[in-house]
């Protein structure tokens, strides 16, 4: 057992013993008191740039950054004094002046953390106020940047670098001109920008933002002549239930397709299926590689920030990234071939959306490897869950008293092995039951892969398949994967597969998920284990865990497709990559 | 030691043959300022007229930087058993005559002299140029001739405009390295330590903290690696202590960082040079380049075990740099943004290691402390601040120029002593010490001693050096602007106060200076003051109010004329002033009609002519026409 | 393990540099800490080129390997950078507490007006280009005016066009 050394200080007077290395801010939260906080964020590195934390140690002519302040033992804090209170809200008043008065109208209205603060501390009325700062907004990609409302907390900076290892963005120029933008200040789409999110998901006002497709949506939904479908992926199920007040890692499936069907939706299928499908071409992909013993390790390519990465991080690992299409892909894709052909539908008259937990699907959808012959995408819109969830509450759906609902056949049927995908070492293990019974012929004895399941960065391990030792890597968050990809690189470690998820604890916690409720925060371990806990309950429940099992994969392969891998497969469910520019530096 | 004295015998003997041998012996001050003001032209018509003369037995040297900048370029004239003298204000021109006349026939040309002597220095013997019982005293033939001087002590100048900084030898003769040597061989980096702490010796960047205890932190600290950086990013505006310090006695730094370096166990020195210092860069390259070849930097240094180097690092334009946090980030490749202390740099600097930071000011005092004796040094100054301080004395004073008086010494002894008063016979208004952050004090504050204590308490602070006097025909509403626009500028946005604060500053103060002050403005920039004061992330961030909240204090009314009244009492600023003529002086030449660009002047020839106030631009045109003093302007 | 792929970036970001700028950043990149050169490198090219163009940083980027949204912001945050072609003739005004007590301002406004430039541009003709100096350490020759390596002491509005005439302005080209 570690023991690690332990301070004693009093803050508030109350008595409080926390690890040496604690700052006061973990100390004071360690014991409820919420101290205020703006560009302070648990799991990124500390800044101590806001000035909102401030709080008075006893001895300290001024005070201090309570976030980057390190405790002392028989230090006296206190958090609250009027000299406090006016100076914590001079600071927030200081950051007001200098943004938009467009409260009512902005996208984070009820979700920023800048309003929040505004009223907590009291500003009430502009002492201060002058000339605002202008810089244009950025639209030219699935990751929207407002400058305009920046506050500067470089929190996306810490997450873009630190996190994701993309170092995108990064703050230019000086003072008063600060502004976050990629280099020399171009539009994300021209910069090595992977389209993740994250940066998205850990602002505090709404300087990032997604781009909107909910406008595209309710107007196909309008449109007579349009036959609109929705497929939702493995994770929104898991979470979209947070929109409405339910605790996160509430499974909410059935009210999720209630709740489309009521949106008008008419039909509402799976993206689980397109991931049992994505497991078949897969598995096929990777058996035929180990036994030819070539292009190894396979890795996998669901997640399009990941995509996106390795295009323009490592090119050099195009050749061993399986070609599969993503499961939105293949089912978007699906929805256009096989479904319009069996209902007789003019594909150019259906109209597919898709609910993502995702910015970088957005881009992955405008791919040209992912137009339909016609010149339009496969998947036409992609809604983030929480664009989803802002349409539900237009539309007024009461999402909280909806009956449970079931997919529509054929395509909304999957299996366990599908809904795990949320979670990042998901996709392998569901790939893992597949291979292990395509190789060997055998049934799995237990379907439960425990070593890569969890929220760790980086999990690896061995399984024994008919004698060969298939060596495994899964890693979230790009940062992390670079210390897997790394050593495939160097050769300096033989893997056979490898699951990569852009996003911290993956898909659970991707660039498109809810702002998280109010006592955890976004990149928060304990908030993926939750959301990811629900989609193994759901896993568990279900009778059928397998994804070769599906029947309704079986029925397509025998109707349409013909065998894993064949020519039409290949034509409709892989695709290619390229080397993109501007190149990445790792 | 022994090698060391070798060394300096060879140096002597180098220099006896060359130089100090020489009937006469003439230095030009060859500064950046000296050589903005003519230095060079002046240094090159001498060296061709010696060569073209074939003129033997004097020897020509460039020098620092005396710190008479009025009166540059300032040649000193040391000649066998005379008085040295010093011409002043040199051009080529009058380098032709005092080569005829003082060169050719060894008298020398009164007229370009340096007036005001103050007393008889005697006759000039090398002896007393090069040697002394004490490090700092050699400056009485070079300096102790003139009231300008008098007020002075040259401790961390001492051998600036003495010795040539671009020779080697030549700071060796000076006793240079000795001190280095003495630590190395002698004492242990505890006792280095000790010494600096007992001598009282505070930073001189601005902060004051003590040195001794800074180097206590960093040398307690266990690390394979630590490191020591000498600050020369002097960013202050109306700031050169620094640079004429490198480009008088490049030497000093290195030396001062060597037994910095081994006090606290560092091997590797940074300079954090200006860009902006293109000579001070030059002469430190070539001290390091000497100073390596002599052993004195690299391997084994001075023959012993211990190793150090220096490396010089360039800043770009940045003002926050001179803030320790900054500058390591700086010299790391980044941002030059500050982080939140602690840790301090002490503790975690360079690349998270150990690493003390002083400026420049601070390492040339070093050697002193060491050979001096920290007794001797602890000596001069007051009860907390020792030694001497240099600053840069500038603004609408008589002697314009670097000064370095003892701790202690009034403002008004430096205004009025060293300075010679105002310039133009105007009325003394205020002087501004310690930079953008420092603060504006009346006269009514003169007789405050220059020490870190005193100044702080009168409302602003030592700061770097930079000491700017104004007088009567500055505004100073518009003076608060004028350095908050400065630091507004300089903020490198981290922190929010500081970054948004100081632009709502500005922002009021701009439109009090337009004559759009409100009432409650003043309270406002009290109150940001305060919440800029005590909020901001960095050292700069919390004095940038300074000049604002020491010029309320002190010159309120002036503050409350431009608000109520809509009128700049000092007629600076151009949105308040109107512009009337005088009848009676007024003798109708026109002048002021030809010059008004919206025609505004009427008035027939010879008669008394009008302004158009409602038309009136207030470009001030007709107020430099006139010839006749009838153009008021208010 | 370099990659053939980033090999060939190299080359190709080697081609934007002269041979004496490409050896220092090699040098420096073989160096300890090879990223705390970016500021040397940054100076280096800009002594070359006069400022810093959207290629010379993305060359800097790829030939040390530091993010380019690093290079760029390191090189905004500092003022000595600049990112357009200066002009022919690099008047710097210096702007130290010394020179603005004596005037400098009014010197200041009387150049802007002249060439019709603000602080960090340049003229169309390209002859002339405007910037401020901190302080440049002459305090005693207040204002200081620095026309390429030439200063002017005390300078005083009312002879800014005589000095600006030196370097070929024509003031009926100028603004009205």
């Amino acid at each position: 057992m570690t023991t690690e050394k332990k301070v004693t200080l009093w803050i508030d007077g109350v008595k409080v013993t926390v690890p040496e290395k604690s700052t006061v801010l973990q100390a004071a939260r360690s014991i409820n008191i919420d101290v205020p906080s703006l560009c302070y964020h648990p799991d990124l590195s500390v800044l101590g740039a806001c000035r909102v934390c401030l709080v008075e140690v006893e001895g300290q002519r001024n005070p201090v950054a309570s976030c980057s302040y390190p405790v002392a033992e028989g230090m006296k804090v206190k958090t609250s004094s009027t000299l406090l209170r006016r100076l914590r809200r001079d600071v927030v008043e200081l950051i007001l002046d200098n943004h938009p008065m467009d409260c009512q109208t902005c996208v984070r209205n009820g979700t920023c953390e800048l309003q929040k603060l505004a009223y907590d501390l009291g500003v009430r009325e502009r002492l201060f106020q002058g000339e605002r700062k202008h810089f244009e907004e950025d639209k030219s990609s699935p990751v929207h940047r407002t400058p305009d409302k920046c506050i500067l907390c470089g929190r996306c900076v810490r997450v873009c670098g630190e996190v994701q290892g993309v170092h995108n963005l990064g703050v230019q120029n000086r003072g008063f001109h600060n502004v976050v933008a990629p280099a020399h200040e171009c539009n994300m789409i021209d910069s090595v920008c992977i389209h993740c999110g994250q940066c998205v998901n850990v602002c505090p006002t709404a300087a990032f933002t997604e781009q909107d497709a909910t406008e595209s949506v309710f107007e196909a939904l309008s449109n007579p002549d349009l036959h609109v479908v929705v497929h939702t992926a493995p994770a929104i199920r898991a979470t979209v239930g947070e929109g409405f007040g339910f605790r996160p890692g509430t499974p909410v499936t059935g009210k999720l397709v209630t709740a489309l069907r009521r949106a008008g939706f008419h039909k509402v299928f799976d993206t689980n299926f397109g991931a049992d499908l994505t497991i078949i071409e897969e598995s096929a992909e990777f058996i035929s590689r180990v036994q030819k013993k070539e292009r190894l390790p396979l890795i996998t390519s669901c997640s399009p920030g990941w995509v996106n990465f390795m295009e323009r991080f490592y090119p050099e690992l195009i050749p061993l990234t399986s070609t599969c299409k993503s499961p939105m892909s293949m089912l978007s894709t699906l929805l256009k071939t096989y479904y319009a052909q069996q209902m007789g539908i003019d594909p150019k008259n259906i109209f597919v959306v898709a609910v993502m937990p995702c910015t970088a699907k957005k881009f992955e959808a405008s791919r040209p490897a992912h137009m339909a012959p016609w010149g339009k995408p496969y998947t036409d819109a992609v809604l983030t869950t929480r664009e989803l969830i802002w349409m539900l509450k237009c539309l007024g759906v009461d999402f909280h008293n909806v009956e449970d609902g079931m997919f529509d056949s054929p395509l909304g049927v999957s299996s366990g092995a599908a809904d795990i995908f949320g979670a990042t070492g998901g996709v392998m293990e569901a790939a893992l039951r597949t291979a292990y019974e395509k190789i060997t012929g055998k049934e799995l004895e237990t379907l439960e892969f425990e070593e890569v399941r969890g929220v760790e960065g980086v999990k690896e391990t061995s399984v024994e398949i008919n004698g060969l030792t298939i060596n495994i890597g899964v890693a979230n968050g790009l940062q992390n994967a670079k210390n897997i990809l790394d050593r495939v690189v160097s050769g300096e470690k033989e893997y056979h597969i490898i699951e990569i998820m852009a996003c911290p604890g993956g898909c659970v916690a991707g660039g498109g998920q809810p702002y998280p409720p109010d006592g955890m925060h976004v990149l928060d371990p304990e908030l993926a284990r939750l959301r990811a806990r629900a989609l193994y309950s759901i896993d568990g429940s279900k009778s059928l865990r397998k994804s070769h099992e599906n029947p309704a994969i079986e029925l397509l392969y025998e109707n349409f497709l013909g065998a894993p891998n064949s020519h039409l497969c290949h034509e409709l469910l892989h695709t290619h990559y390229e080397p993109k520019y501007p190149r990445g530096v790792k | 030691m022994e090698q060391l004295l070798e060394l300096r015998r060879k140096a002597e003997n180098r220099l006896q043959k060359e130089k100090l041998s020489s009937k006469m012996r003439i230095t030009v001050g060859s500064a950046t300022c000296e050589n903005a003001a003519g230095a060079n032209e002046v240094f090159k018509r001498v060296e061709e007229l010696i060569r073209q003369h074939n003129v033997k037995d004097v020897s020509l040297s460039r020098v620092g930087c005396t710190g008479r900048c009025d009166m540059e370029p300032v040649m000193t004239v040391f000649a066998k058993d005379a008085e040295p003298v010093k011409y002043i204000a040199m051009n080529p021109d009058k380098a032709g005559k005092f080569f005829e006349s003082h060169i050719l026939k060894g008298v020398p040309v009164q007229a370009l002299l340096m007036p005001h002597k103050k007393k008889e220095v005697g006759a000039f013997s090398e002896e007393k140029l090069w040697a002394g019982s004490r490090l700092a005293d050699r400056f009485s033939p070079v300096f102790d001739d003139v009231d300008f001087f008098g007020k002075q002590m040259r401790v961390t100048l001492r051998n600036c405009g003495v010795i040539d900084p671009e020779s080697l030898d030549e700071y060796l003769v000076v006793r240079g390295y000795q001190a280095a040597v003495k630590v190395l061989t002698e004492m242990k980096p505890q006792d280095v330590v000790n010494s600096i702490t007992k001598s009282g010796l505070r930073g001189r960047g601005g902060g004051g903290f003590p040195t001794g205890v800074k180097w206590n932190f960093a040398s307690v600290q266990k690390s394979e690696e630590k490191y020591i950086i000498c600050n020369a990013d002097e960013g202050d505006p109306g700031a050169f202590m620094d640079r004429s310090t490198i480009e008088g006695d490049p030497h000093t730094i290195i030396e001062g960082m060597i037994i910095g370096g081994f006090a606290i166990g560092a091997k590797q020195g940074y300079v954090y040079i200006r860009a902006e210092y293109p000579l001070a860069i030059k002469r430190l390259e070539i001290a390091i380049e000497a100073a390596r070849k002599a052993g004195f930097l690299g391997k084994n240094i001075f023959g012993t075990d211990w190793d150090f180097d220096i490396e010089i690092r360039l800043g770009a334009g940045a003002f926050v740099c001179g803030e320790e946090t900054a500058l390591i980030r700086s010299i790391e490749g980044e941002r030059g943004m500050p982080r939140p202390r602690p840790p301090y740099p002490a503790v975690r600097g360079l690349w998270g290691k150990p690493t003390v930071i002083n400026n420049v000011e601070t390492f040339a005092n070093i050697p002193v402390v060491i050979l001096d004796g920290p007794e001797w040094f602890a000596s001069i100054g007051t009860d907390k601040s020792k030694g001497t301080k240099v600053f840069a004395l500038a603004g609408k004073v008589c002697n314009t120029g670097l000064v370095e008086v003892p701790m202690g010494t009034t403002l008004r002894e430096v205004v009025y002593g060293v300075g010679g008063g105002i310039r133009d016979g105007k009325k003394f208004k205020a002087v501004q010490t310690g930079g953008p952050a420092g603060g504006c004090l009346p006269d009514s504050c003169l007789d405050t001693p220059v020490d870190y204590e005193s100044l702080t308490a009168a409302g602003s602070m030592m700061g770097s050096g930079g000491m700017i006097v104004i007088d009567e025909d500055s505004c100073m509403v518009d003076m608060a602007r004028f350095f908050l626009d400065f630091t507004q500028d300089e903020s490198c946005g981290k922190c929010t106060p500081c970054r948004e604060g100081t632009k709502r500053m500005l922002e009021i103060l701009q439109r009090i200076v337009e004559g759009k002050g409100v009432e409650g403005d003043i309270e406002k920039l009290l109150r940001l003051g305060d919440t800029i004061k005590r909020t901001s992330l960095c050292g700069l961030g919390q004095a940038s109010p300074n000049p604002v909240i020491s010029t309320i204090k002190h010159f309120r009314a002036e503050y409350e004329a431009h608000i109520r009244e809509k009128r700049c009492p000092a007629g600076v600023c151009t949105h308040l002033l109107t512009y009337t003529i005088i009848p009676e002086k007024c003798i109708g030449c026109g002048a002021c009609k030809r010059k008004c660009p919206v025609n505004c002047i009427s008035g027939k020839p010879k008669e008394v002519h009008v302004i158009d106030a409602s038309r009136c631009i207030r470009c001030g045109q007709c107020f430099s026409a006139c010839k006749f003093d009838a153009v008021k302007r208010k | 393990m370099k990659s053939e792929l980033l090999k060939k970036e190299q080359d190709k970001a080697r081609a934007v540099f002269p041979e004496k700028v490409v050896r220092y950043i090699e040098e420096c990149s073989a160096k300890k800490n090879p990223d705390s050169h970016l500021i040397s490198v940054l100076h280096k090219v800009q002594d070359h080129f006069g400022f810093l163009a959207r290629e010379h940083m993305d060359a800097v980027s790829v030939l040390m390997q530091i993010p380019s949204t690093k290079v760029t912001g390191v090189a905004s945050f500092y003022h000595f950078f600049n990112f357009t072609p200066r002009g022919k003739h690099r008047i710097s005004l210096c702007m130290g507490t010394a020179c603005f007590v004596k005037g400098a301002g009014l010197v200041m406004n009387k150049l802007k007006d002249l060439l019709g430039i603000d602080v960090g541009q340049t003229t169309t003709d390209a002859l002339f280009s405007i910037d401020v100096a901190r302080c440049v350490g002459a305090c005693a020759l207040a204002p200081v005016m620095i026309v390429d390596e030439k200063v002017y002491a005390g300078v005083k509005p009312e002879q800014v066009a005589k000095i600006l005439a030196e370097y070929g302005f024509d003031p009926k080209k100028a603004k009205a």
